[in-house]
């Protein structure tokens, strides 16, 4: 455990906080969540929508993929990986410390952005009390924000892991996300018409969350399996 | 600690055709710095590899202090360091929190940490740049303090490889001098890839000479010295025709003889004088204005090897 963390610790200190650049994607993130949506929306903006919900996660899956292409295809490509890997830290705490901190990393500005969401929305459109979201739309949104980020952190890292550069990793992973969505819109389309009626939305919900869970470990035991030294080192 | 920090028993490892590492047997003794002499491409990197466990061998086997490298990997990277063909340090970080994640990696406490990193940093010269960005730094600044990473967690053994290839003399001279000190104060075994020969000479007490993968050459320099090099005679003057070096050729005591940009090189033959020569290069007409005798360097070893496997 105290290796996974010390990866964490390198990844934030290396990667996701260093100088005012590393700002401009979360302040971004959080200020179309967090400020211009909600103005925008007034208290519409609070019923959190299904569309609203959906929106939300690709924000945070697309900022997750901007940075996690620079796990591994950025260490290989400012050669610090062969160091790291002939060090006594496992392959396992690597990965996993990666995967962990950027999963957090996205779903804390997902986090923040919707927090800060209610209340420039209370407070661009005061109803004489303060108005929060739906508690399980939000907490629906919580849990699939986690799952979703933790899929495309596992998918950016299985790319970076073939790629040479940071800029192929990105490429790939645009693409990626491009064929996984239409992916996901032809997949809701299968279902059968009776299925919207046939459930609540809460169950759809969990249903969602459940398939995304087992995505997320299939793909990490995948990526496990694939995360070796010497293929690293070869490669 | 074992006896020998490092045996490797016809270790050897294939790309396609390619043999990177061919038939290596070696022992390297526990306490010593080990020079791995080769040119680019010779295998000393892919051997470095093999012995931290980072690539499985084709065939034979590695014990390195103790542990086969093979199926004990985690072991020999948890009492190695390493600073291998690129520095690996992480350029956005300062250089404090670069020894500080090494330091974590190898499980010291936090106390420990501080003392050595202000130690290490402090006898290289860097204390005063410790928060600085280690992207800012000069290449030889950076080199530095990837040394220190592989010492900083105080291991039985260390691999170097190349630790002052590209480097202009002076810096490469002072980071020599660095890491002399410090292996001597800290005591470790180094295993050190290098084709730089002044720095096997100056750092080594046992070297070996690596060619396409293959072991040419082991023992001290001093020992391959005398094997492959012997005495040998530089003489400065004019009229050393081919006629005269025919006859200097046909003497026992000379082994070769040769013209080096003007100059005479003649190899000898055990501990011969040079007199007896030098009168026979007068009476055949030759000027001798000044006469050098001394045994052959590390590099004239190397290039006869060099040339002996090539021919």
């Amino acid at each position: 455990m105290s290796d996974i963390w010390t990866i964490m610790w390198k990844e934030w200190k290396d990667s996701l906080f260093q100088g005012w650049r590393a700002w401009i994607r979360p302040g971004l993130l959080i200020g179309i969540l967090g400020i211009i949506w909600p103005v925008l929306g007034k208290s519409a903006w609070m019923d959190l929508s299904v569309i609203q919900m959906v929106v939300i996660l690709f924000f945070t899956f697309f900022v997750i993929i901007s940075i996690v292409a620079d796990s591994i295809a950025g260490e290989r490509e400012r050669h610090t990986l062969g160091t790291l890997l002939a060090s006594r830290i496992s392959d396992r705490a690597i990965l996993l410390g990666k995967v962990t901190i950027v999963a957090l990393y996205g779903w804390g500005i997902m986090v923040v952005g919707l927090f800060l969401g209610a209340l420039v929305s209370n407070l661009a459109d005061w109803q004489g009390q303060f108005v929060f979201y739906p508690i399980d739309m939000v907490l629906f949104t919580l849990l699939l924000g986690l799952l979703v980020g933790a899929l495309g952190t596992i998918l950016g890292v299985l790319i970076s892991l073939r790629m040479a550069t940071v800029r192929q990793a990105q490429q790939t992973l645009m693409i990626g996300t491009i064929v996984l969505g239409v992916a996901v819109i032809g997949l809701v389309q299968l279902l059968p018409k009776d299925f919207f009626t046939t459930f609540t939305l809460d169950e759809i919900l969990l249903m969602a969350a459940g398939l995304v869970a087992v995505l997320d470990v299939l793909l990490l035991g995948f990526t496990l399996a694939r995360f070796q030294r010497a293929k690293l080192i070869l490669s | 600690m074992a006896e020998y920090a490092i045996r490797t028993h016809h270790l050897s490892r294939i790309f396609g055709s390619v043999h990177a590492v061919d038939d290596l047997s070696l022992e390297v003794p526990a306490g010593m710095v080990f020079g791995f002499l080769g040119a680019n491409g010779a295998g000393k990197t892919t051997t470095i590899h093999l012995l931290l466990g980072l690539l499985e061998p084709t065939a034979g086997q590695a014990t390195v202090l103790g542990f086969d490298s093979r199926t004990q990997a985690d072991q020999i990277r948890a009492r190695t360091g390493s600073l291998l063909e690129f520095n690996g340090l992480y350029e956005r970080m300062s250089a404090e929190d670069n020894l500080d994640l090494y330091g974590r990696i190898y499980h010291l406490s936090a106390a420990d940490r501080q003392a050595r990193a202000k130690e290490l940093l402090t006898h290289l010269g860097l204390w005063d740049r410790r928060k600085d960005q280690v992207g800012t730094w000069s290449r030889g600044m950076k080199q530095k303090l990837a040394v220190a990473r592989a010492l900083f967690h105080r291991p039985p053994l260390i691999f170097l490889d190349e630790p002052t290839s590209g480097f202009d003399p002076l810096a490469a001279a002072t980071l020599r001098d660095d890491l002399a000190t410090l292996v001597k104060r800290e005591g470790a075994t180094v295993f050190l890839n290098t084709h730089n020969l002044a720095e096997a000479e100056r750092l080594c007490a046992l070297v070996g000479v690596i060619r396409q993968g293959k072991l040419l050459a082991l023992g001290n320099p001093d020992e391959l010295r005398f094997k492959q090099g012997g005495p040998q005679a530089e003489i400065v003057g004019r009229g050393f025709t081919n006629d005269l070096l025919a006859r200097l050729s046909e003497r026992p005591e000379v082994a070769s003889a040769e013209l080096q940009n003007g100059h005479l090189l003649l190899g000898l033959r055990g501990e011969s004088e040079v007199g007896p020569l030098v009168s026979l290069i007068v009476r055949n007409g030759g000027e001798v204005e000044e006469v050098r005798k001394g045994a052959a360097s590390l590099e004239d070893v190397f290039l006869t090897l060099m040339e002996e496997e090539h021919a």
